[in-house]
């Protein structure tokens, strides 16, 4: 434990380094930053003697001696094409570092405003992450140096995504960025957000401990596709927190192809009756990766509907982890709530642990849950290879297969190509089978 | 009709502990059409599987010449590549791999082996059409998951399709005919006889005679106990259709 101590200790550490270089009192990343600092030197780093912690070790985060993150001036906008494709034209944000990039992205967005969170009222971020439960998420807070607010207005109807890319690199030490984005999408409105994960191959280690909040207002439909493609070296922790008003529509896509060690977190809150949510993930492992999910639903009002699907791919020695619970309060009466967990492990050393928790309080419900692990189908296998497609070929189609029911359903058909290549590269760079 | 294209020597087979072939003499020429008939548990559809490479069957005796090749030394891509084609009695279905895709990624496998030019989306397209207007395929068959719901006779029909895509040297139909109707029957025969030539060879494994009204063979080979128990032309299974397996001496359902 004496590790976990310093770690603490240098983390707090760090947060005091970046709030002392970068310091602007009474600003909403001030009161972000005090909120966090406190809750993160109270609790520390979490560890494996927790539940909700219990399958996934941060020894390889709490090694790190890390910096605050540095400029790098490399990245121009060929580069940011390279590692973040596709990239739209409209309402683009580029991040470096968790510092906005007005030179890279900042190009007219049309309808929406995007804020620099320095520019935000206080009180803006933090309402829905409580950071005495989310020790990431209060770690995050202490060490943000920006963010955005993305306000989408009532009744409008966004023609283009919003596409938010976060770029780290880490050319000299190890270092950390805690990105934060607010989400205000208005009565009636509809949007799609791309949160994109990317980094600048080489350098050292990066952990980037993003926090994600959506207030999804009345009858609004909002589609965040989170997507995490970092190198193999890097950390990543994400934490989305979801409010739904009645009668909205949320859908969250996340997809998990790239980083050391993945940890997220979703809550959402269906606090409004008729509110609809869909979570949709997908998490490729390779070599000795460990992604983690941990989703949470909160059926608070009656009548409102969850879909939860994640689909896993383990290949090498690689481990997941899912933990989705789907609480029903005793009020919420004709909840509709579905969740499945199907696991496809590519090989022997993978390892899955999943674990749907259903917590019902109300007795007219419909609910169900499920989790599967499977291989691949010796009969499929050999059914392409019947038809001349040779056996890393036909593995790699039917693994594209199991995860295009995640990657299909993506807002965007560039986005969902985009990533389908992506996932095949990556897996069949991977697994060398 | 001189060349051989395909020479059975004394074949023994097992799948997995179970000794199923017990000796296969069988010789295939070019443009030949061989069907074989059996009662359940004779060896046929293991002899489907061990030309086909199958995992799970053993040679314990015996050769499989194809060509010039030694066939059972090649993996099942390499002998779909030569130029051999299993229609599969059962279809797999593939969830998340549209049929296109399949098709599109089993026929440019096998032309880069032939040394052909990969076809591109548009090329095999128009190549797709005219093939599936042969089997009375619908168009939107080629959008969906490989045989993920189809009916028996879409699955059936889709086997055919493929064949006529790959144009192979030698196709093997394992009871392509087993659960059709007689107009699935029909078109799926059509399909095949659309592909014979007097270079295309076919053994056609059937358990009833009346795939043999359609696709008319030159030879008939009656299976029992993992041996060809006798050879004649078409009549034969006319004969076998009349009397019945115990005409030959052979139980209806001749155990494994």
């Amino acid at each position: 434990m004496s590790s976990l101590l310093d770690a603490n200790e240098r983390f707090v550490a760090l947060a005091d380094a970046i709030a002392a270089r970068d310091a602007h009192p009474g600003d909403a990343i001030t009161s972000l930053r005090e909120t966090g600092r406190a809750a993160f030197a109270e609790r520390g780093l979490p560890h494996t003697r927790l539940e909700e912690w219990r399958y996934t070790n941060l020894a390889p985060l709490s090694g790190l001696s890390l910096e605050p993150p540095s400029e790098d001036g490399r990245i121009d906008r060929s580069l940011l094409e390279s590692l973040a494709t596709p990239v739209f034209a409209c309402g683009l944000a580029v991040f470096i570092n968790g510092r906005p990039q007005e030179a890279l992205g900042g190009l007219p967005a049309g309808d929406v405003s995007l804020t620099s969170l320095r520019d935000a009222d206080p009180g803006t971020a933090g309402r829905l992450v409580d950071v005495k439960q989310h020790p990431l998420a209060a770690l995050s807070a202490a060490t943000t140096e920006d963010g955005i607010v993305v306000q989408i207005p009532a009744g409008v109807a966004l023609e283009h995504p919003v596409h938010l890319v976060f770029v780290s690199s880490s050319p000299d030490a190890p270092s950390v960025s805690s990105p934060r984005v607010v989400i205000e999408a208005g009565a009636g409105s509809r949007a799609v957000v791309i949160q994109d994960h990317v980094s600048v191959a080489g350098g050292h280690a990066h952990f980037t401990n993003a926090v994600t909040e959506v207030h999804a207002g009345a009858n609004s439909d909002l589609q965040l596709a989170v997507i995490q493609r970092e190198d193999d070296a890097d950390i990543h922790a994400s934490n989305v927190a979801v409010h739904q008003e009645r009668d909205s529509r949320f859908a969250s896509h996340v997809i998990t192809l790239g980083g050391r060690l993945v940890r997220n977190d979703l809550n959402v809150v269906l606090a409004g009756s008729g509110a609809e949510c869909t979570m949709n993930g997908l998490y490729l492992g390779t070599g000795d990766r460990l992604i983690d999910n941990h989703t949470l639903v909160d059926h608070a009002v009656p009548h409102c509907t969850s879909h939860e699907l994640y689909k896993g791919v383990l290949a090498d020695d690689s481990r997941g982890v899912f933990r989705g619970r789907v609480v029903v309060r005793p009020d919420a009466q004709k909840t509709d709530a579905t969740q499945q967990n199907p696991n496809l492990l590519l090989s022997d050393g993978t390892e899955i642990d999943t674990k749907p928790q259903l917590e019902i309080y109300a007795d007219d419900v419909k609910c169900s849950h499920g989790s599967a692990i499977g291989r691949i189908d010796e009969e499929a296998l050999f059914y392409m290879r019947a038809r001349g497609i040779g056996q890393r070929d036909a593995r790699a189609l039917l693994t594209r297969g199991f995860a295009a029911e995640i990657l299909a359903t993506l807002p965007g058909e560039a986005l969902a190509e985009a990533l389908t290549a992506d996932f095949v590269a990556r897996m069949t760079g991977g697994t060398g089978a | 009709m001189g060349d051989t294209l395909l020479e059975i020597q004394n074949l023994h087979a097992r799948a997995g502990d179970a000794q199923i072939l017990n000796g296969i003499d069988l010789t295939i020429r070019p443009g030949e059409v061989h069907a074989i008939m059996g009662p359940n548990g004779s060896g046929k559809s293991t002899l489907a599987g061990v030309l086909s490479g199958r995992p799970g069957y053993t040679v314990t005796d015996g050769s499989v010449r194809f060509e010039e090749k030694n066939l059972l030394e090649l993996e099942a891509e390499e002998r779909a590549r030569e130029g051999i084609f299993l229609a599969f009695q059962y279809p797999v279905e593939i969830p998340g791999v549209t049929n296109n895709y399949f098709l599109k990624a089993s026929v440019n496998a096998i032309r880069e082996h032939r040394g052909e030019e990969s076809l591109d989306a548009i090329d095999f397209l128009s190549m797709a059409k005219e093939k599936m207007a042969i089997v009375e395929m619908p168009k939107d068959l080629m959008a969906r998951s490989v045989n993920e719901g189809f009916s028996g006779g879409e699955k059936k029909r889709n086997e055919v399709l493929q064949m006529l895509l790959l144009e192979p040297k030698l196709a093997i139909l394992d009871e392509t005919d087993s659960g059709l109707d007689i107009d699935a029957l029909r078109v799926v025969a059509s399909g095949v006889n659309a592909l014979r030539d007097e270079n295309r060879s076919m053994l056609v494994i059937t358990h009833y005679q009346r795939l043999l009204d359609y696709i008319v063979p030159d030879y008939v080979h009656v299976l029992a106990e993992g041996r060809i128990q006798r050879s004649g032309g078409k009549e034969l299974a006319h004969e076998l259709e009349a009397k019945g397996y115990g005409w030959l001496g052979l139980d209806e359902g001749a155990s494994a």
